[in-house]
């Protein structure tokens, strides 16, 4: 990070005293040469970590909660903070390419709230756009484990208090005063006698002709006057007027509707296509041509498309998971379970085992896999939405034979992403073909098999032996046994790299790695244990929003109804008793209240309360749930009604909330995926394929699960960083559904969904044709 | 090639396609309206809805020959020219309850919205949590709870 800027670091030591929210340290940055003012920042990786790595060493058995997962990506991106840069306008307005995904959880709009508040611009001229590919951000280009604003708070606010310095210092020049005399309103320079000056007008004097070191400082926490409140998305207007583009929005010249026709086993291949003469005469098609996930056709519509695919006839060979069903697979699960161990403790000690399975479940967006490309001669270019970009610009330049740089990877937003997007599979997929065919492909996942065919969570056991005595809860050994999880390259590189610095995790495998890093226990459960077991078996999965932690957590708050049940104590009472943290238990006391905890329940309704620690923050999930029959059989047309959570109430600490708004929303989120992974939405397994297709078989929250009552609490700011938000909520609102379930039944739910193994929902589509044909009937069902 | 033409947003449009394609096809893939969103073309997910002659519809479920000229096809780039205004009611409910998140599915949430009010209204009763339950549009990003408070918000509006 050296490499453009003169020595200088000792100008980064002086610091004045911390204050909430910011460090009033003096920090080095510099301005980029160019034509107007371009600012960067760059973070002396030796004064800016208050804990350094050394000096916190994760010491099994709870590493997460001394030094977890997110700080080690903070620490993976400190050595390119110097690649964040903002840029002043002419026209008054101020850019910054954020080198992440926009997939719906907001970092464009922090990033403006940022920008805006320590250069005093409105955030409306702020414009936040997506960086393409630039493999010099090496791990800074990379959006995962809820990590982005955790990592991009200090630089990014950092380069825009070098751009505003420079500004006023270039106003103050141009009028021979102090620039301490002059202050700044809605991007407007103001001098004591009167005089004013746009920040437009001043980029271009301001702008540097070569490199140059700045210090500068942060605003003071009490001149901040937009972070900690409440803002809209930037992008807010543009959705709501159809306007917002996503991939399959963009218009590439010639660039035509592509789709594929796949496999009926997954990952299966094609021997032979019998018919494809036939197909190319299709109405509006062009071109069909084998590629390495199947068999891929290009016309004038998408329409055209699914009627081509439907038409094909091809000899598939089986994929490595064969014929496999369910059954099988949690066979060979128990097949590699470690058996738990039996602790050393007194005679006395009661010991409670509980065992759980979580079935496989899907990560797909809304918006299915899709990608843009264009692969000519001697370049390319690719339109995808991608968390880890540089990855998959390599990827694709190595299947297409072209040097890196001549693969230029736009990053465009996303229709959710939910893990879906840390993987190329569609632009390296769309880049194949276009490169066989020598055309512009705009390439489009059917939904079917964007959910038989895509990215799944994998389906694990989570097994806890708990021993109590007395009033005390002696030892916990959870063994989570999983199907393995794939994290990609960019992800698994930057742990790779970076966890071997960590003691103690030199010698643990990269899943085990992030496992170890974000499991915290939150209770003082005595001597504990979590341990992660992987299987191979060659499916092809994804880690889902907040990865292990939605099953781990059940699993450890269902035991913790039965250790409050074995003591006499109430769920709450217990959980206060136990819990570590005093910031865990004013989430989970601000929960209880506002969710009246403890009132009477009819017969087959309950509550349930739970509490989950991750990403240097708490939150806790309350919900009430109805179990009565003619809740659960209410019918409505083609749904699966079930069991009603009827209110849900989630309390968050993060830390230092930056956008409360944007985080209520990333809470709510986590509590429909949380309710959805309690007790609806799985994959079934059957033939070497799942059965799930549309939306109707995958059974994700929709309108008639919803709660009516539904509160999210952010709790006022209590450290000076932000946490993580995106993915916080679902762990704790799974499991306290999980256990509003176990208590409005009475009977522990052992496999989750709660329906998987209830008769299915739906008629299964089949797999030959791959894709179902688009109904006719629309007409017939306005309203 | 057959050509088919109807009113799209206020305006006459032709399109020369074979009839069995759909409209939603016929609108993203030939006229490069790319507000009503693929996000199953089955009639499930409702990411594509529109109103057609005022009424809520999906064009992934419809095919072009099945459109007459004088139907009248409003998307979301359409919605606020139904009532001569920037924004329609509904869309400004949408911006003061902050609704979106990827946004994906929100042209199609609003549309939804605006036909299911206009509904109980013909019916002569306010939107309720009844017909909450029987909106189908699937929001994967679980903006589901402000959909419903912005609902009401609009409804007040309109």
């Amino acid at each position: 990070m050296t490499v453009t800027l003169p020595p200088g670091r000792d100008d980064a030591t002086e610091s004045e005293p911390a204050t909430a929210g910011t460090s009033r340290r003096r920090f080095l940055g510099f301005l980029v040469a160019g034509p107007t003012l371009v600012a960067a920042s760059q973070i002396a990786v030796e004064t800016q970590d208050p804990t350094p790595a050394a000096a916190a060493v994760p010491t099994p058995p709870e590493p997460g909660d001394l030094y977890d997962l997110g700080q080690l990506q903070v620490l993976a991106t400190k050595a390119t903070s110097n690649l964040i840069t903002v840029e002043v306008h002419k026209d008054n307005t101020v850019s910054f390419a954020v080198p992440r995904a926009e997939v719906g959880q907001g970092i464009t709009t922090t990033m403006a709230i940022l920008i805006a508040d320590e250069m005093d611009v409105p955030l409306d001229r702020v414009h936040v756009t997506l960086s393409k590919a630039r493999p010099e951000f090496q791990f800074n280009q990379l959006t995962g484990g809820s990590n982005s604003v955790r990592s991009l708070f200090a630089p990014v606010r950092h380069a825009a208090a070098i751009a505003r310095k420079r500004l006023v210092s270039t106003a103050a020049d141009r009028w021979r005063v102090d620039a301490s005399t002059l202050t700044v309103k809605d991007g407007v320079i103001h001098s004591r006698d009167g005089r004013s000056a746009t920040y437009g007008s001043l980029t271009k004097a301001a702008a540097a002709s070569r490199p140059l070191p700045m210090s500068a400082e942060l605003k003071p926490t009490a001149h901040l006057k937009l972070i900690g409140k409440s803002h809209n998305r930037i992008d807010a207007h543009a959705i709501v007027t159809g306007r917002k583009k996503f991939a399959m929005d963009h218009v590439v010249r010639d660039a035509m509707p592509t789709m594929v026709c796949r496999p009926p086993t997954i990952r299966g291949s094609v021997k032979r296509v019998r018919n494809r003469s036939a197909v190319l005469k299709m109405p509006g098609i062009t071109d069909v041509v084998t590629v390495s996930t199947g068999v891929a056709v290009r016309g004038r519509t998408f329409g055209q498309c699914i009627d081509a695919v439907r038409a094909l006839k091809v000899t598939w060979a089986d994929g490595p998971v064969g014929h496999a069903s369910d059954a099988d697979i949690i066979a060979a699960l128990h097949k590699n379970e470690i058996p738990l161990a039996v602790p050393d403790v007194s005679p006395l000690a009661k010991t409670i085992d509980v065992a759980f399975t979580f079935s496989f479940a899907s990560n797909s967006p809304l918006e299915t896999g899709t990608a843009i490309a264009d692969v000519r001669s001697k370049s390319a270019e690719v339109w995808a939405c991608l968390k880890a970009p540089i990855v998959a610009q390599q990827a694709i330049a190595e299947k297409i034979g072209m040097p890196l740089d001549a693969v230029t990877v736009h990053v465009v937003e996303g229709g959710g992403s939910f893990g879906r997007h840390l993987f190329h599979d569609t632009a390296l997929e769309a880049a194949e073909i276009s490169a066989k065919l020598r055309k512009p492909v705009k390439l489009m996942w059917h939904r079917t098999d964007d959910f038989r065919q895509g990215r799944v969570h994998p389906m694990a056991t989570s097994r806890i032996r708990a021993t109590v005595q007395g009033n005390n809860v002696l030892t916990y050994e959870q063994r989570h046994t999983s199907v393995s999880t794939s994290f990609g390259h960019g992800f698994g590189d930057l742990i790779s790299s970076y966890a071997g610095t960590l003691p103690g995790f030199n010698t643990l495998g990269l899943a085990q790695t992030v496992f170890e890093l974000s499991q915290n226990m939150p209770y003082e459960y005595g001597v504990t244990d979590q341990v992660l077991d992987e299987v191979d078996m060659d499916f092809v999965t994804g880690s889902m929003r907040n990865i292990y932690s939605p099953d781990v957590a059940t699993a450890r708050e269902l035991l913790t109804d039965l250790l409050a049940k074995e003591m006499g104590l109430d769920p709450h009472k217990f959980r206060r008793r136990f819990l570590k943290d005093d910031r865990a238990i004013a989430v989970l006391d601000k929960a209880a209240k506002v969710g009246n905890w403890g009132r009477k329940m009819p017969h087959g309704t309950a509550q349930g309360i739970a509490i989950h620690a991750e990403y240097k923050g708490f939150c806790a999930a309350m919900v009430e749930i109805d179990c009565r029959p003619r809740t659960v059989k209410r019918s409505i047309e083609d749904a699966y009604t079930g069991p009603r959570v009827t209110k849900a109430i989630t309390v968050v600490d993060v830390g230092l909330p930056i956008n409360p708004r944007g985080l209520e929303t990333q809470m709510m989120g986590g509590m429909m995926d949380g309710i959805a992974v309690a007790l609806t939405s799985s994959l079934h397994l059957r033939d070497g394929h799942f059965l799930e297709g549309s939306w109707d078989n995958y059974y994700y929250t929709r309108q008639w699960n919803v709660p009516p009552t539904l509160k999210v609490i952010v709790m006022p700011q209590t450290t000076n960083e932000p946490g993580g938000a995106g993915e916080f909520g679902v762990a704790a609102a799974k499991a306290a559904v999980a256990c509003a379930y176990a208590r409005a039944t009475g009977r522990l739910p052992t496999k989750f969904p709660i329906n998987h193994d209830e008769p299915l929902g739906f008629a299964v589509l089949p797999t030959t044709p791959s894709i179902p044909q688009s109904p006719t009937n629309g007409l017939q069902k306005t309203y | 090639m057959p050509k088919h033409t109807f009113i799209l947003n206020g305006k006459r449009v032709h399109v020369d396609c074979p009839g069995d394609v759909r409209v939603l096809w016929v609108l993203r893939d030939l006229l490069n309206v790319h507000g009503p969103k693929y996000g199953c073309g089955l009639n499930v997910c409702k990411a594509c809805t529109s109103h057609i002659n005022g009424k809520a519809f999906n064009p992934c479920s419809v095919q072009i020959a099945d459109i007459k000229p004088e139907d009248e096809i409003v998307t979301i780039e359409g919605l606020a020219g139904t009532v001569n205004k920037d924004l329609h009611p509904m869309q400004e409910a949408w911006l003061e309850m902050d609704v979106a998140q990827c946004g994906y599915c929100q042209p199609g949430q609003i549309m939804a919205a605006v036909a299911k009010v206009k509904q109980a209204r013909a019916e002569g009763r306010k939107i309720g949590d009844k017909d909450f339950d029987e909106i189908r549009n699937i929001c994967r990003c679980g903006t589901y709870h402000r959909i419903r408070e912005a609902i009401k918000a609009g409804e007040k509006k309109m």
